[in-house]
């Protein structure tokens, strides 16, 4: 089947201007490509760049080269340099992202905020609503919490909270940043469920997972993502770093 | 086509190197940038970096010395804000922009009473059946969270949170098209900014709102904003996508302004 999501070339360092433009590199030519049904799981090292390599995908961190290009509308909109309306619009329309921490809004109940993507794509607020108590009472988030703000919800509630608010939507592609982190096994099965519902109806979906028995039960294929220092090109930068930035600029 | 009015096919708002001095010295310098229907920009830097200045150079308040702003009118085509008689730009203020003010005190009437407040822009657009105007006013209290009660209260008698929803009322009442705001939540304990951020927040949803903010607060800027410009000594130094700004900062001002913020 033809590919969601198309990644060649990706290069990504970070440079920090007050520490003497430290140059880090952490992302060097990476290529991936990904399908409908296949859940590609990142591995490797902690440092390795997953997380990192999960964000540039999503437009989140600037890529300093290549190109990361998603299927929309039937043609390819590459991300990489792109306006950002652009980006919003494919964030919008075809890829989701969850990540391992709730960032909760002053006064906001969770079922709201779970809502609220619907509600940005024009569902009724009622329908909305029902929506997502359904989704947050399948994550196990009891009905007493629905209606308060999660700022003071559990690590583990929280992460249910994203989750819901992220998979209310069927994103085409979906990235995952350790969806299962902070969870107990009862509800790591509900939320491994549900990645694997979206996978065989066809999403697009790229994650990290720590945990090799959420791995195994919902990757299809796995991508290692190589420390930097191990990259033949990157190993001199790491260890000249600070003395000049020499990570390729898109011109 | 407006190219001549140095404006991009479908944006509502077009800055083209604008510039303005104060006394010799540069306020902002070269400003370029499209608004897009929908969308939330923010402009964020610390005092004196010029971002005030852009602002009301864009609004039509004050004019710059180099560059152009044009603005696409709902009936009229697209206009050059700065070449505009002073009547039209004030009709254009009242009916189609909002401004809200980080002072509210500036943004209302503080002689007369809220409802009247809020009736004044709606009869701005054409609104003369006095029991809509005060169903209406009545209304948008209730969407701000100020109680019904007050709405024949003068707004000197309201707290400063309280002032801010008013005004915050007031332009939104008529349903404007662009809403430049200025630090609308500046000068406010944190409980109040949280209510009026919340508040407008929902209303920028619902309402499809397009607007420029103005703040030195990069928590706002990233709830409120889809996009931001980074200003400083007057230049734009950065400019993308709100959370790839403040996640992958890559100028040193930017850098530093991110790496400032106090964790809680």
């Amino acid at each position: 089947m033809q590919p969601a999501l198309r990644v060649s070339g990706l290069t990504k360092s970070f440079v920090v201007h007050a520490h003497g433009d430290l140059a880090l590199p952490v992302l060097f030519d990476v290529a991936l490509a990904v399908s409908p049904g296949e859940c590609l799981a990142l591995v490797g090292p902690s440092g390795a760049g997953k997380s990192t390599l999960l964000r540039a995908l999503y437009g989140n961190y600037r890529a300093d080269a290549g190109s990361i290009r998603v299927r929309q509308d039937d043609r390819w909109t590459e991300l990489v340099g792109a306006e950002p309306r652009t980006v919003l619009d494919v964030r919008h329309r075809t890829m989701g992202f969850v990540s391992q921490f709730l960032r909760a809004i002053p006064r906001v109940a969770a079922v709201d905020l779970v809502a609220e993507p619907l509600l940005r794509r024009g569902v009724e607020a009622e329908d909305a609503r029902r929506r997502a108590e359904f989704l947050l009472g399948m994550l196990g988030i009891p009905p007493r919490l629905w209606a308060l703000p999660p700022a003071t919800f559990s690590g583990g509630e929280q992460q249910r909270v994203n989750i819901a608010r992220s998979l209310i939507v069927d994103y085409p592609i979906l990235l995952l940043d350790e969806p299962t982190a902070s969870l107990d096994v009862a509800n790591r099965d509900g939320v491994v469920e549900l990645i694997r519902q979206r996978r065989d109806a066809g999403a697009t979906i790229v994650g990290i997972f720590h945990d090799p028995g959420v791995r195994d039960a919902v990757a299809t294929r796995v991508h290692e993502v190589l420390p930097p220092a191990t990259s033949p090109l990157a190993s001199p930068l790491a260890s000249q770093a600070g003395a000049s930035p020499c990570v390729p600029k898109p011109s | 086509m407006s190219g001549e009015l140095g404006s991009s096919d479908g944006a509502l708002l077009s800055a083209r190197n604008v510039t303005k001095r104060f006394a010799g010295r540069v306020a902002c310098r070269d400003v370029s940038f499209d608004l897009w229907p929908g969308e939330v920009l923010g402009i964020v830097g610390e005092s004196g970096s010029g971002k005030t200045t852009l602002l009301n150079c864009l609004a039509g308040r004050i004019t710059p010395d180099a560059g152009s702003v044009a603005y696409a009118t709902a009936s009229t085509g697209t206009v050059d804000v700065h070449r505009l008689s002073e009547a039209r730009r004030r009709l254009l203020a009242r009916t189609e922009w909002g401004f809200v003010n980080q002072d509210a005190r500036e943004g209302l009437r503080m002689g007369v009473s809220a409802g009247a407040n809020i009736g004044e822009r709606l009869m701005a657009v054409g609104a003369r059946h006095y029991g809509d105007i005060r169903g209406t006013a009545a209304d948008w209290l209730a969407r701000v969270e100020i109680d019904g009660d007050r709405l024949d209260d003068r707004p000197a008698t309201f707290s400063g949170g309280m002032r801010q929803r008013l005004q915050i009322a007031r332009n939104l009442v008529s349903g404007p098209r662009l809403v430049f705001m200025d630090e609308p939540t500046g000068g406010l304990d944190v409980s109040v900014q949280a209510r009026i951020l919340d508040l407008l927040r929902g209303l920028v949803e619902r309402l499809h709102l397009s607007a420029v903010l103005v703040t030195h607060d990069l928590g706002v800027a990233r709830l409120l904003t889809h996009r931001l410009m980074v200003m400083q000594g007057g230049a734009v130094v950065e400019e993308g996508l709100t959370d790839q700004v403040l996640d992958d900062p890559q100028h040193a001002y930017t850098q530093m302004l991110v790496a400032s913020i106090l964790p809680v």
